[in-house]
């Protein structure tokens, strides 16, 4: 049997300025199936997918719908195409209602040409139902976390009822609870006879779901086999062009040292409740927990990003009011959010701009801030991170997703603050800098910081923290130390409550 | 490696042609304004343009720090005008003509720091702030002296009808504050904080910056600048015009504008207004020197002013869509 695919590339090419980010990429899609591209960050997965939803313009190869070249020269002609796509950057407008997003650019309309307000609201209601997701049509996208909007854009492209439907990265910040949901859609959607192209760096994940994986590397294809031909190993090995022999890092065991953070009935509204914990030196803790469990909430609390109703911290000993941001800095406390985008990158400003941000005073000379100092540093940050850009000067935002994440990252790190609070800190970055960045905070703690860490990927917790802390509907429900850390037992914790 | 080669030599023609097109066009101006008018290419009416320039470009640069940081300030010619009074009048009490320079910085300073007072504390917008700090600056002036003129300025003519070693010293002030203005872009960590805070006000603050403080700064500096441009200018028409300075505001955003300065904030550089200022400065000069009818110059000039604006539209269109791609287009664009 041979089946005409449901989409075809062949020999795209896609330059810009200073990256070949596609070279004689070849790559189908079978309908009913589920295909998935796995490679460092880089490595150019997002432009392919951008390339068949009309974002850009391949400058060499052809597109194929069903047998059929086509042209897509903008989002919407692939939508008529019934292609549809999550981005891996939430694109979203924060003074803009959970409905006026959905329905965004595809607004019901009464005969008059003026919206029909009422009829989506209807439709918003039903959808939102129908999918489970317990938000409520009116609130703004401002006022939601990172992991809902996820969700959002999830069923905003699958309400497009796309026979082609993209999804980039569409778990990087969803909790175990989400994911399940998502696959149980892609499940059904394959039944309905829909292709998916889906991008992940999560290992495991690829295997649950993946019939094809293709393998790229530098905008190449290296390989496109049958997932039931392949094993995570293997696909590791495609992806870095070398074995890697663990995927985290070794760590020493050493005594903790003295209490750096200590965090007492910390409450804020209905969102946390008597949150209690304690951080010491040399220690890196992780927050598991559901999405919406309140974990990201009480460090954005604790960074000064928003207000606490109750409850004391004390740093080194000594009880801190934290007012602002500022507060939490002098006090040597540094945060990398979820949110790259809102809270993390300048994205019209360079690279090294972005890095320098937070420790400027670091590399101020005599005449003001000394570009040789800065560049020496920042270029031997990039390379241990393994960030992949053209040069420090170019603009952050035509990074691809990952070596964002990394440089916002750099940029804490260059600070080397006392206490770091990490809230998904490996969100979309590939496994070879996942190890570099666990190796990192290794270090870093060794070196006598504590380091907080939220992550949605259970293993990376078990992998790398000393102590875990299970939050449940905004409390702590309970503490692990390492001899009990498993992921039954996290999740038992999390679904407590 | 020949593809590699060819490859990087684009990007670097692109890089050239859309990191320097200002240049370029000043340039082109430069040629073709010669070629139009045989006058305009020599030393004594470039040394005219430029001082023509000197004083808006001087708010000018204080404006593109402020813009950067995404604010604005409608006042300055007010203020200007307000500080340039003070001055005279405290020039003809004392006779001091340190004084009268100092009291007109400190004036353009103190206007400015309401301003910025307002917008930070009250979360008020900046266009909002400034505007009623243009009109209360401008009734400031006009209260003072009575709607009337002041004469006889004595020595005070130095500041603006002055030169030194043949160039004005309003020309001399302008390339000083220019310098100025490119340092504290470029090497201090106010500047960098000014296009963060301007690119995205909140990941700048979750950095550690302090951004009510930093706006509070660039607003004085410009103010500082604003007082600097007002004492200057009356010393150059030799009186106090307490109607001096309407709509240089105006002329200051569009010097920067054309520099390269985006509206959206975060991206500008002095020596891109400093550009923009003389591309104004030669158009103006060669209208006139063809003898184009004034109100006919009125209308160009806003034609100028519209496409400028277009392309720093389109190109922070160009940026939003660079979340989802394409800022390759615009090298092929300049
Ligand atoms: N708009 C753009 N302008 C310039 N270069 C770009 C642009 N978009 C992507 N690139 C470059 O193209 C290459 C491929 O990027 P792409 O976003 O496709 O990577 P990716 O495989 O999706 O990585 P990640 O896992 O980090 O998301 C990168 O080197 C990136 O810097
Ligand atoms: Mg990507």
């Amino acid at each position: 049997m041979v089946d005409v695919p449901l989409l075809e590339l062949r020999g795209i090419e896609k330059l810009f300025p200073g990256v070949k980010a596609l070279s004689e990429m070849s790559f189908a899609v079978q309908a009913g199936s589920v295909h998935v591209l796995c490679g460092e960050n880089g490595a150019g997965k997002s432009t392919l997918c951008k390339i068949i939803n009309g974002i850009y313009q391949p400058d060499r190869g052809e597109i194929l719908i069903n047998g059929k070249p086509v042209v897509l020269r903008d989002p919407l002609e692939a939508r008529s195409h019934k292609i549809a796509m999550i981005f891996q950057e939430l694109n979203f407008i924060p003074e803009f209602t959970v409905e006026q997003n959905l329905f965004l650019g595809n607004e019901p309309v009464n005969k008059f040409g003026k919206i029909d307000w009422a009829a989506m609201r209807r439709q918003t209601v039903a959808l939102l139902e129908q999918e489970g997701l317990p938000y409520r049509p009116d609130t703004k996208l401002k006022d939601l976390s990172v992991s809902d909007i996820q969700m959002l854009e999830i069923i905003k492209a699958i309400s497009y009822q796309a026979n082609i439907l993209i999804m980039d990265e569409p778990t990087s910040a969803i909790s175990t609870k989400e994911v399940e949901l998502l696959f149980r859609k892609i499940a059904q959607l394959k039944s309905q006879g829909v292709g998916i192209v889906y991008i992940s760096h999560k290992m495991d994940e690829i295997f649950r779901i993946a019939d094809e994986i293709s393998v790229l590397r530098d905008g190449r294809l290296i390989d496109t086999r049958p997932a039931s031909e392949l094993d995570i190993e293997t696909v590791i090995k495609l992806m870095v062009g070398r074995k890697m022999e663990s995927v985290f890092p070794e760590k020493k065991p050493q005594a903790p040292g003295p209490v750096l953070l200590d965090v007492q009935k910390l409450s804020q509204g209905k969102t946390f409740r008597d949150v209690s914990f304690q951080l010491r030196q040399g220690e890196i803790v992780g927050f598991a927990g559901l999405m919406g469990a309140g974990r990201t909430e009480v460090v954005r609390a604790l960074f000064g990003l928003d207000e606490i109703s109750s409850g004391t911290i004390s740093i080194k000993g000594q009880p801190v009011t934290i007012r602002n941001v500022q507060d939490s800095i002098e006090h040597g406390v540094a945060m990398l959010s979820e949110d790259r985008k809102r809270y993390g990158i300048i994205p019209v400003r360079d690279v090294k701009e972005n890095m320098s941000l937070s420790s400027l005073e670091r590399v101020m000379g005599r005449f003001g801030i000394d570009h040789r100092e800065e560049r020496k540093r920042d270029t031997e940050m990039s390379r241990r991170l393994n960030v992949k850009t053209p040069s420090l000067e170019t603009l952050i935002s035509s990074l691809s997703g990952g070596n964002q994440q990394k440089i916002v990252l750099a940029k804490w790190l260059l600070r080397t603050p006392d206490i770091l609070l990490l809230d998904e800190p490996t969100r979309g970055i590939d496994v070879g800098a996942k190890f570099e960045i666990y190796k990192l905070i290794t270090e870093l703690a060794s070196e006598g910081k504590a380091v907080l860490m939220i992550s949605s990927e259970m293993e990376e917790l078990i992998g790398v923290c000393d102590r875990i802390y299970v939050m449940s509907k905004g409390r702590i429900s309970g503490e692990l130390q390492r001899k009990d850390f498993s992921q039954e037992n996290i999740m038992k914790l999390a679904l407590i409550g | 490696m020949a593809q590699r080669f060819s490859d990087m030599f684009l990007a670097f023609m692109s890089k050239l042609t859309s990191k320097y097109s200002i240049y370029l066009i000043l340039l082109a101006m430069l040629v073709i304004c010669s070629l139009l008018s045989p006058a305009f290419f020599s030393a004594k009416n470039l040394s005219n343009i430029s001082r023509q320039i000197s004083i808006t470009t001087i708010i000018s640069f204080g404006m593109t720090m402020l813009i950067i940081a995404g604010l604005i300030d409608l006042a300055a010619g007010s203020v200007m005008a307000l500080a340039g009074i003070l001055s005279v009048a405290i020039y003809k009490a004392t006779g001091s003509l340190v004084i009268a320079m100092v009291t007109g910085i400190v004036i353009g300073i103190a206007c400015n720091l309401v301003s910025g007072f307002v917008v930070t504390r009250f979360k008020t917008p900046p266009f909002i702030a400034t505007l009623a700090m243009m009109t209360s600056a401008r009734g400031a002036a006009l209260l003072y002296t009575n709607g009337q003129n002041i004469y006889q300025l004595d020595q005070f003519v130095i500041f603006g009808q002055g030169d030194i070693f043949g160039i004005p010293t309003p020309v001399i002030v302008m390339v000083i504050i220019s310098l100025v203005t490119w340092y504290l872009l470029n090497n201090t960590r106010f500047g960098r904080h000014l296009y963060a805070i301007g690119g995205n006000e909140d990941a700048a603050r979750a950095s550690g910056i302090k951004v009510n403080q930093t706006k509070m700064t660039a607003y004085a500096i410009s103010g500082a600048f604003v007082g600097l441009a007002g004492v200057l200018f009356m010393s150059r028409v030799n009186a106090g015009l307490p109607n001096a300075g309407i709509g240089f505001e105006f002329d200051a955003m569009t010097a920067s504008i054309i520099g390269g300065t985006s509206f959206s904030g975060g991206v500008g550089t002095a020596m891109g207004t400093l550009v923009g200022a003389f591309i104004m400065g030669f158009l103006n000069n060669i209208m006139n020197l063809l003898g184009i009818q004034s109100y006919l110059q009125q209308i160009i000039k806003g034609g100028i002013i519209v496409i400028a604006v277009a392309y720093d539209i389109m190109s922070k269109n160009k940026k939003t869509a660079s979340q989802l791609g394409n800022i390759e287009e615009r090298g092929k664009e300049a």
